[in-house]
């Protein structure tokens, strides 16, 4: 028999260990927010390519600026992408440091697996339906694709990630009804969402 | 009335076991390494304490090979997960009765 305080610690022990074994913590949520921000920027781009003026020249190899358009689009949303990765790896790194943990353990490892295979089935349908001229459906079945990721690696995230993905995955059939303004819905989606609920993540777990 | 201490798990008393079984219930399966660096144990230390709650059948035991490295897993078994299901109630109740 123990004294009872030693008991109120083993309670406090184990709820901090079942979390940090479960839980990758040194997410920061201000990686969210560079990757909205990331989205923004890559969209602006997409709509001057997408909406630049037509010369009378081009007018004549239509078929053939679709195809370069497309490709510069997968470009963007790639970049977006790699750069969005970049920061939160490099954020995460130096907040791991500053908690005092390890970046590369069991739990990011798991996290990694069940963040990628939902993304990487997503990302190579979306590039054969491009293939064969798909376009319209890349935006919904992107933000739908992400917002399965995110619940599916969600146990190993906090709860907000959660929330995030409902929401792409709700935002991806609603652009699915309203086929043609998929790069607002984009936009949104990989955007504006990121930015708020990466604010709503950083006051909550990084002050 | 029932006595909350005769509830408490004589095996999982020990801090260090009770820590383990609550990382294998939060958990599928955990290795040997990786509970040494969560739990910040030493290796002889962890390796009895494992030993001990395996003799219990509170955790099974499997050896592998990765990249030729031995790879020890370890998962909580339902005996052990009822163990710590029952140890936890019992710590509530003996903190509730503290606080009357």
């Amino acid at each position: 028999m123990k004294p009872n305080t030693a008991y109120e610690e083993d309670i406090q022990s184990i709820r901090s260990l079942m979390e940090r074994s479960v839980k990758f913590l040194s997410l920061s949520g201000l990686s969210g927010v560079l990757a909205g921000v990331y989205a923004l920027l890559g969209a602006s781009l997409a709509y001057t390519i997408i909406y630049q003026p037509a010369t009378p020249f081009d007018y004549h190899d239509q078929g053939i600026k679709e195809i370069t358009i497309t490709y510069r689009l997968i470009l963007i949303a790639v970049g977006v992408l790699v750069a969005s990765l970049a920061t939160g790896y490099a954020m995460a790194l130096r907040k791991s440091k500053k908690l005092g943990t390890k970046i590369w353990d069991t739990t990011s490892k798991r996290l990694l697996i069940n963040l990628s295979v939902p993304l990487l089935s997503g990302g190579i349908f979306i590039l054969i339906l491009l293939m064969q001229g798909y376009y319209l459906i890349a935006v919904p079945a992107s933000l739908i694709f992400y917002g399965l990721a995110l619940i599916n690696a969600s146990a190993n995230l906090f709860d907000e990630v959660r929330y995030l993905g409902y929401t792409e995955i709700i935002l991806g059939l609603i652009s699915a009804v309203f086929m043609g303004y998929g790069l607002y819905f984009w936009t949104f989606g990989f955007g504006v969402l990121h930015i708020v609920y990466g604010l709503v993540m950083y006051k909550k777990y990084d002050q | 009335m029932k006595n909350p201490f005769e509830n408490l798990d004589k095996i999982l008393e020990h801090r260090l076991r009770l820590q383990i079984v609550s990382v294998l219930s939060a958990n599928e399966s955990y290795d040997f390494n990786a509970l040494k660096e969560l739990l910040a144990a030493t290796d002889g230390n962890l390796a009895t304490h494992l030993k001990a709650l395996e003799r219990e059948k509170y955790i099974s035991v499997n050896k592998s090979f990765v990249d030729r490295k031995p790879n020890t897993r370890y998962k909580v078994t339902e005996r052990g997960r009822n163990a710590f299901k029952k140890h936890l109630d019992a710590m509530e109740e003996l903190i509730k009765q503290q606080r009357k």
